[in-house]
């Protein structure tokens, strides 16, 4: 039991080192790549770093993943979104470290459906967050995982 | 300088879908190695894509998005033989650049 714990107090000490050595890395080259957002730890933090205050429940959002995923390293995940204007798209794994794996601007004549890759530790909610005309909207599917991405 | 990316851009109608798999470890940050030291986040945190020179698509990844990432995306107003370029740069500063044609 002792060596379990020994394990997790250090797992949250290694997160807390990466935040620090994320910190003071040299992130001049990435003016765009919100810091906040991607150190945020659940949803409403996201939105919140992302310059949104709530984000509201769409229907308009279709989120492509599988019910089940065997391996949690590799989760293929798509989102589309049929809401007029849409800005971004950002990919949120609740229970993973940190939520937000990742976030795409969708620019002028680009479509709103865009599809990647990402790691899962465990089973967990998946959120896409779709920023429209200036607000924000969400989605939810849960994703079963029956190996974790984190292992290595 | 990493290993080069494979881009696929086809024709679709009006739409050039947009495929791109780029190599890289994209560590965590989290995981340890053998000796119990931890291993320090390496992973791209910006992706940029571009069709004839205008920016079409700019993503941003964090250490969560799997190893040897793929992105797909797909936009209006391409046209067989125009240029699609794509240069992702990682969190320890390195970058690369692919192009290629839509087919």
């Amino acid at each position: 039991m002792k060596r379990r714990e020994a394990l997790k107090t250090g797992g949250s000490l290694a997160v807390i080192a990466a935040a620090i050595s994320a910190g003071v890395l040299p992130q001049a080259a990435f003016a765009q790549w919100n810091k906040g957002a991607f150190d945020a730890k659940n949803l409403n933090d996201v939105v919140k770093a992302m310059g949104g205050s709530s984000a509201e429940k769409s229907g308009d959002i279709a989120i492509t993943a599988p019910d089940i995923a065997e391996n949690g390293a590799v989760v293929p995940i798509a989102v589309a979104s049929k809401l007029a204007n849409t800005e971004s798209i950002a990919i949120l794994v609740e229970k993973n470290p940190n939520s937000l794996a990742a976030q795409f601007d969708i620019l002028a004549g680009t479509e709103a459906n865009v599809g990647t890759r990402v790691k899962m530790g465990q089973s967990s909610n998946v959120h896409a967050v779709v920023k429209a005309g200036g607000k924000y909207y969400v989605a939810t599917k849960e994703v079963k995982v029956t190996l974790g991405g984190c292992g290595g | 300088m990493a290993d080069p990316m494979r881009i696929r851009a086809t024709l679709k109608g009006d739409t050039t879908e947009v495929r791109v798999l780029m190599a890289h470890v994209m560590e965590t940050g989290q995981r340890k190695d053998a000796a119990g030291a931890t291993i320090p986040a390496h992973f791209i945190q910006n992706v940029s894509a571009t069709h004839n020179g205008k920016n079409v698509l700019n993503a941003y990844f964090g250490p969560a998005v799997s190893q040897n990432p793929v992105m797909n995306f797909s936009f209006k107003g391409g046209a067989k033989g125009d240029k699609v370029v794509i240069t992702w740069t990682d969190n320890k500063g390195d970058k690369r650049t692919d192009e290629t044609a839509i087919a």
